[in-house]
């Protein structure tokens, strides 16, 4: 297939930065699409942040450093396979990445379970109908980043084409962006209650 | 699907023409049963009929070949997103079969019916629903990146944007709606399904929920996706009407220009599908202005579309019928929608069978009298034979007798007050002296219905039968009747340099009526 293979010069960006701007531009609609909808019935909602209080804000904030880190991790492996050349020092970098979102998985899963054990159920009031909805697809989304990270580490070492890692380095911040916004609307803007 | 979905209607109109009577080959329809048609054959006909077709099917064949790429930019997304449009289909399929049946809460799955499975009975049909939607919208979404992708990036030389047909200006636009407005209904459709699973309620009033927050992400999706159906349908139609009438296509960049303002105009509309949903009235007239505003620029467009008849030599081929039959009846779709876009006739035609009558009279001549165009059109690029004329003809006479016969009389059944959600109208009094107009529409169905037989036949017949056609039967100018028909692997057989226009036909001095919009390098 003629991938990656324009044979035309009008437009200078290949067509899988195109491809994968689309589809985070797509992305951030659906997200956009619940957070305005949270935004909405928050406004009608003052005493969910009495709920906010409830959750875990130390786990939350935990998350929030081990996500950003991995961020990071994200662009040196990506500075380190592109611009510097080394390729096992990339894949260490990535490796490191993947690590991190693990770490992230189980902080969440940590907080779910607890927060289950406490009552704090979907259906016990809609603001934690829309804490599990907007964290679990987040959640899968990092599932799904992992899984592609791990394809790419796989595929690194057999040589297949870097610009791989910064197609999966952009999703990756895009989810990393979305948990800034879900931050703090879900656990920083609470009233009273300690965590 | 176009089948199913024909069947339902038919089930369903029978029962209304002929209230309790069995209907021949399948038997009594129950109260449920009619709910779950009703719902079931919206449904299929937007998501698995117009949208397939007209997006997917008409665009990935001739995105590429019209702007000279050997494929689509990315292969393996499209056949990644054919399989999951496949596997959409069939959870559709299986909600039919599963206990309880298929969902029965309208097409527009409006809570609280479709938030609380116990309101209508129905659990599994209504999960799986929302199931094959979403797999469906990923599907789209997948084609949608595609489209835009390989339309930046994968065009001919020369091929600059002002060049391209309007039917890949079209698909773009179409493209890009639909991926702004989708996102937000996909975000309902995961709430509605934590209502539905979890007991949530965000859509529930008991519960604190709201479900007019539901109308509004249904139908800021739902009225875009309007204009994501119609335009390539305009598309389609332009592409037609000049060849047909010899003539460049009149308008060429204001018709590219007013589909952009209708593209930005359609994602301030949503709401007059609202208007008697307890909307407040200071929201209501913005919502009307825009409403009646944006019939404008696609007013526009038809004008156009006339005027390249103007003093044409037009010649009356069965796609040709069928692209002029699109627009008379997408104009009577149109000017009825003013009356339901003015917030005070709406309130009174609203959720009547005026409203059905209009809805089909803008999506039926879209969906399918433009589909047909094009696959009388297209066919000997596809498959390299022709469709037969004749039964072309007698097909396009069937459906447009039986289509008016059965939407037509829907207008005087609204304006007379019939509810359009009743399941049996001779339980009311005073419905009893229009039911002959029932009576009517069905028969423009079934007249309608039968009309595709030939149809059918002619195209299945004629994949072996049909007279051989060379590349350019039409004489057409854009790209792809350069490419061999049926075009190999690659399209066409060099790359071709695109050096003109897309409309360039009768231009004084030349040598022949068309001129190619590209030779081969």
């Amino acid at each position: 297939m003629n991938h990656a293979v324009s044979h035309n010069s009008s437009v200078e960006v290949p067509v899988w930065r195109l491809g994968i701007w689309w589809f985070l531009a797509s992305e951030i609609v659906v997200f956009g699409g619940l957070v305005v909808c949270y935004i909405l019935y928050r406004f009608n909602h003052p005493e969910w942040g009495m709920e906010a209080g409830r959750t875990l804000l130390w786990v939350g904030s935990v998350n929030t450093v081990v996500l950003l880190t991995s961020s990071l991790t994200m662009i040196l492996a990506h500075y380190s396979i592109v611009e510097k050349g080394d390729l096992a020092l990339g894949r260490r970098y990535l490796g490191v990445t993947i690590l991190l979102g693990l770490l992230f998985l189980c902080f969440k899963g940590y907080e779910y379970s607890h927060e289950i054990h406490a009552g704090l159920v979907p259906s016990r009031s809609l603001f934690w109908g829309f804490y599990y909805l907007m964290t679990g697809l987040h959640g899968l989304h990092v599932i799904g980043g992992l899984v592609a990270n791990g394809v790419i580490l796989g595929g690194l070492s057999q040589g297949r084409t870097p610009h791989r890692i910064e197609s999966i380095g952009l999703y990756w911040h895009f989810v990393d962006v979305v948990w800034i916004f879900l931050f703090p609307l879900l656990y920083l803007a609470s009233q009273g209650g300690a965590s | 699907m176009a089948l199913v979905g024909g069947y339902l209607a038919y089930l369903f109109r029978h029962q209304l023409a002929w209230p309790n009577e069995p209907v021949p080959g399948f038997g009594q329809v129950g109260p449920d049963q009619y709910n779950m048609f009703v719902t079931m054959h919206g449904t299929i006909m937007v998501f698995w009929v117009a949208m397939p077709i007209l997006l997917s099917g008409f665009g990935n064949f001739l995105l590429p070949l019209m702007i000279g790429a050997r494929d689509m930019a990315f292969p393996r997304l499209n056949r990644l997103s054919y399989w999951t449009f496949f596997l959409s289909t069939v959870v559709l399929i299986v909600s039919f079969f599963v206990p309880g049946g298929a969902f029965a809460g309208g097409w527009t799955i409006y809570p609280p019916l479709s938030a609380e499975p116990g309101y209508t009975g129905v659990v599994w049909g209504g999960n799986l629903w929302i199931l094959a939607v979403a797999l469906e919208f990923v599907s789209m979404l997948m084609g949608g990146i595609n489209f835009m992708t390989t339309t930046l990036s994968l065009r001919a030389k020369g091929m600059a944007l002002f060049r391209m047909p309007i039917f890949v200006w079209m698909i773009n636009v179409a493209s890009i709606l639909f991926m702004f407005s989708v996102g937000p209904l996909i975000a309902g459709a995961f709430m509605l399904l934590a209502d539905r699973t979890l007991q949530v309620g965000f859509f529930l009033p008991a519960a604190g929920g709201d479900p007019l927050l539901f109308q509004h992400l249904f139908w800021f999706f739902g009225h875009p996706e309007v204009y994501v159906l119609l335009l390539p349908a305009l598309g389609i139609i332009a592409e037609i009407l000049p060849v047909f009438s010899r003539k460049p296509l009149f308008g060429y960049r204001p018709i590219i220009y007013s589909t952009l303002i209708a593209g930005v105009l359609s994602f301030v509309v949503w709401a007059h599908h609202q208007f008697i949903s307890g909307i407040d009235p200071r929201l209501a007239m913005p919502f009307s202005i825009t409403t009646i505003l944006i019939s404008v620029p696609f007013a526009f467009s038809l004008f156009a579309y006339i005027a390249t008849l103007w003093k044409g030599s037009i010649s009356f081929s069965t796609a040709m019928l069928f692209a002029l039959g699109m627009i008379a009846e997408f104009l009577l779709g149109g000017v009825t929608g003013i009356v339901n876009g003015s917030t005070a006739a709406d309130i009174y035609v609203h959720d009547t069978y005026f409203v059905v009558a209009h809805f089909h009279y803008t999506l039926f001549p879209v969906t399918f009298l433009a589909t047909f165009a094009g696959i009388y059109y297209w066919y000997p690029k596809l498959f390299g034979r022709f469709l037969s004329e004749f039964w072309g003809k007698v097909h396009f006479t069937l459906t447009l007798i039986g289509f008016n016969l059965a939407f037509l009389p829907l207008f005087s059944v609204g304006i007379a007050g019939h509810h359009r959600r009743i399941f049996d109208p001779s339980a009311f009094e005073f419905l009893h002296r229009i039911q002959h107009l029932h009576v009517l529409a069905t028969v423009g169905l079934i007249i309608l219905l039968t009309g595709q037989i030939p149809f059918i036949l002619n195209f299945f017949l004629s994949l072996r039968r049909g007279r051989l056609a060379e590349a350019n039967p039409w004489q057409a100018n854009t790209l792809e009747w350069i490419a061999p028909s049926p075009p190999g692997h690659r399209n066409f057989e060099t790359d071709p340099v695109v050096v003109r226009g897309p409309y360039e036909y009768s231009v004084p001095g030349a040598a022949k009526d068309w001129l190619s919009q590209g030779e081969a390098s």
